[in-house]
């Protein structure tokens, strides 16, 4: 793989443990309220993936999306400045972190209903059919969406119709307190797909490479006309399930074993290794350059922050203009505005 | 002998005594065991009672929800949380189509015992999607009843009586109530679930609500008196049935109606409260009923506007003003 591209996966998954760690911040300062669901752990799954998506796929994610949003493409700002309720953000300050959106980017939403992003994503898929266009979904889910009606409805029919799907399970291990033992009869979520005759795969959701490598082969086969394809890949999150969430069904012991396998120290021990232990390959990179690294995307998140916070509350105009804006051509009678 | 409960608390020590005095009691839904419940509400039961009789389920709402009729039909007596409304939508099915006809289609060889506990509400930023109140669908489904608790001595004694109950019985909690405290009499017996009460009586309005809304139009009767208007708050407890007689005879009596409520306007808990009291009060209406609720839009996330979606204190306290003071009567 090229150096440039490598150092680029490398640094989206520092902005986005950056991003995450300093919206935690702001939500415990009380910049924001509701709910704020952090992706820290989890950052190679999306980096891998979507970095092997082109432009023109698109992206379904759940209520864990800031850094799907942000790989994608959607400006850290945007995203920033949604999580604060502000006008500039991506859905106007109307969605909130759960429900992000860049219709432009592709990016089609964040879904806080568990097992929603299935319907869309095969929605999406079936119109990218009937164009007969090169291009894909990428469905992302957490293994307790596995058991919602929708993934086996929506699986059934991707592969009945051989709709172009890239079906991704984050597998985290817990469903809010639940330990997947304890919900899932089935817990390699990856040999369910075989269920609908469709192909499933498990990958090291810690090692950015590895994922990088399989959705890329997944992808390429999808986009060519093969039909959907399963990818579980093996993750944790760092930090509660939510920020209201202290996590005491976890031991301490479990999350900083985890914690030693991250993505980041992997990023650490793989890329940027003295030569001796790579067998002769030459790293990726080399210390100061990750100093860089890191320095640009403390620099990238400061500047988010500041966007959002210069940016004005929207209003209930705004509320309203949103509600009714998207291609309304017909004339409907407005409904009043204010209560009472 | 009272006690000082929060809201979860009464909701806690009302499951735990059900699941002591009858064992065909059990609960299920998403993290009620281990751990303890969204809202805490099941705190403690799963080292109590064992996994068979509290059981996490996977995100499955639809067949757990129907797995609870399933058990019902047997004789047990399922407690079903859903951990908030908003996904009873996923669970509609075996809510509408299940357990509100099975005992009537059946020719009334079935009960229904089944309880379904679900809060809901505009809470804090929490979204489109997280901020439902649906009240309004679940009314217009003959064969649901529907209790609506705004107090931790409601909470206690309701959710008792639906457990209880041999119909199902859908409790609608409210997120912004669990941390709410109060007197709780453990041993005072109970009003019938589904009758109203007067939370302040009055002579020139009647100002009817329920769940939250109760509690915010009770602290606009303070202020609404201060004024000179001598507001009489309702609070319906129950939705389906409602308790018509004791509405009707406050309206009687204030010839001034207004309803509040946190669900969207249209269409709604008020629209079926004003358009019945009004066929039955017509007569003695001094103006004609009304209605504040929420705007008719999803909820914004920003805080200032999803403040707006819904009525606040001084909304109520304004309408009060222009129905029994209406301008030019001055
Ligand atoms: C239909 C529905 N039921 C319940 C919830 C509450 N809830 C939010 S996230 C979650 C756990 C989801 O676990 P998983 O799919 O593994 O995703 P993770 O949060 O681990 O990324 C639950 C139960 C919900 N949002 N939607
Ligand atoms: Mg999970």
């Amino acid at each position: 793989m090229e150096r440039e591209h490598v150092r680029s996966m490398v640094r989206d998954l520092l902005l986005a443990r950056r991003f995450e760690e300093r919206a935690g911040q702001a939500y415990s300062e009380g910049e924001f309220g509701g709910f704020l669901h952090l992706y820290s752990g989890e950052e190679a799954v999306a980096v891998g993936v979507l970095h092997a998506a082109e432009p023109s796929d698109y992206v379904v994610s759940t209520y864990r999306e800031h850094v799907h949003a942000l790989v994608k493409g959607v400006p850290p700002g945007r995203v920033m400045a949604e999580l604060y309720g502000r006008r500039d953000g991506c859905s106007g300050g109307m969605g909130g972190s759960m429900h992000l959106f860049d219709r432009e980017r592709r990016f089609m939403g964040g879904y806080a209903i568990v097992g929603e992003t299935f319907p869309i994503a095969i929605g999406i898929a079936y119109g990218i059919m009937l164009r007969r266009l090169p291009e894909a979904v990428i469905c992302f889910f957490g293994e307790g969406a596995a058991n919602q009606g929708t993934f086996h409805e929506s699986l059934n029919m991707a592969a009945l119709w051989r709709l172009p799907v890239l079906f991704v399970c984050e597998n985290n291990r817990y469903q809010i307190g639940t330990e997947i033992h304890r919900q899932a009869a089935i817990p390699d979520i990856h040999t369910r797909a075989c269920a609908y005759g469709m192909p499933g795969e498990r990958a090291d959701g810690m090692d950015v490479l590895a994922v990088h490598e399989v959705a890329q082969r997944m992808l390429h086969a999808i986009r060519s006309g093969q039909g959907p394809q399963l990818l579980e890949l093996d993750t944790y999150r760092f930090r509660g399930h939510s920020m209201a969430d202290a996590g005491a069904y976890r031991s301490r012991t479990e999350v900083e074993s985890y914690k030693q396998a991250g993505p980041l120290q992997r990023v650490e021990q793989k890329l940027v290794a003295p030569m001796d232990r790579l067998n002769g390959s030459p790293a990726a990179l080399d210390e100061a350059s990750l100093q860089q690294l890191r320095d640009e995307v403390e620099q990238i998140v400061e500047a988010a922050v500041a966007f959002a916070e210069a940016s004005p509350a929207p209003t209930l105009t705004d509320a309203w203009d949103a509600f009714h804006a998207p291609g309304r051509h017909e004339t409907l009678i407005r409904a009043e505005q204010k209560h009472g | 002998m009272a006690e000082t409960l929060a809201y979860w608390q009464a909701l806690n020590r009302a499951h735990d005594v059900e699941m002591a005095g009858d064992d065909s009691v059990f609960v299920l839904g998403e993290d009620v065991g281990l751990y303890g419940g969204s809202y805490r509400v099941t705190e403690g039961l799963h080292a109590r009672y064992g996994e068979w009789r509290v059981r996490d389920t996977p995100i499955s709402e639809n067949s757990f929800a129907g797995l609870g009729v399933g058990a019902a039909m047997i004789g047990l007596r399922p407690v079903v949380e859903i951990m908030t409304v908003n996904f009873a939508l996923l669970a509609i099915d075996a809510i509408v189509n299940m357990a509100a006809k099975i005992p009537f289609m059946s020719g009334g060889q079935f009960a229904m015992p089944l309880v379904l506990r679900m809060p809901g509400g505009v809470g804090k930023q929490l979204a489109a999607q997280h901020s439902q109140r649906l009240e309004h669908t679940l009314m217009n489904v003959p064969g649901l009843r529907i209790a609506v608790p705004a107090t931790p001595q409601d909470a206690w004694w309701q959710l008792r009586q639906a457990i209880a109950s041999d119909d199902c019985i859908v409790l609608l909690e409210h997120v912004m109530l669990f941390g709410e405290k109060g007197e709780v009499d453990l041993h005072a017996a109970p009003p019938p679930m589904h009758q109203a009460a007067i939370r302040r009586p009055g002579k020139d309005l009647t100002i009817i609500a329920y769940s939250r809304m109760a509690n915010l139009a009770q602290e606009a009767a303070e202020i609404l008196a201060g004024e000179g208007i001598d507001a009489e708050v309702i609070d319906l407890r129950s939705l389906r049935p409602i308790d018509w007689a004791l509405c009707v005879d406050s309206v009687r009596k204030t010839r001034h109606l207004l309803i509040a409520e946190e669900d969207c306007r249209f269409a709604g808990a008020g629209a079926e409260i004003a358009a019945t009291l009004t066929e039955r009060c017509f007569d003695v209406l001094a103006a004609a009923p009304l209605r504040l609720g929420g705007l008719d839009l999803p909820t914004p996330f920003n805080a200032a506007l999803e403040i707006a979606s819904i009525p606040q204190i001084a909304d109520i306290v304004e309408a009060a003003r222009r129905l029994c003071r209406p301008p030019g009567k001055e």
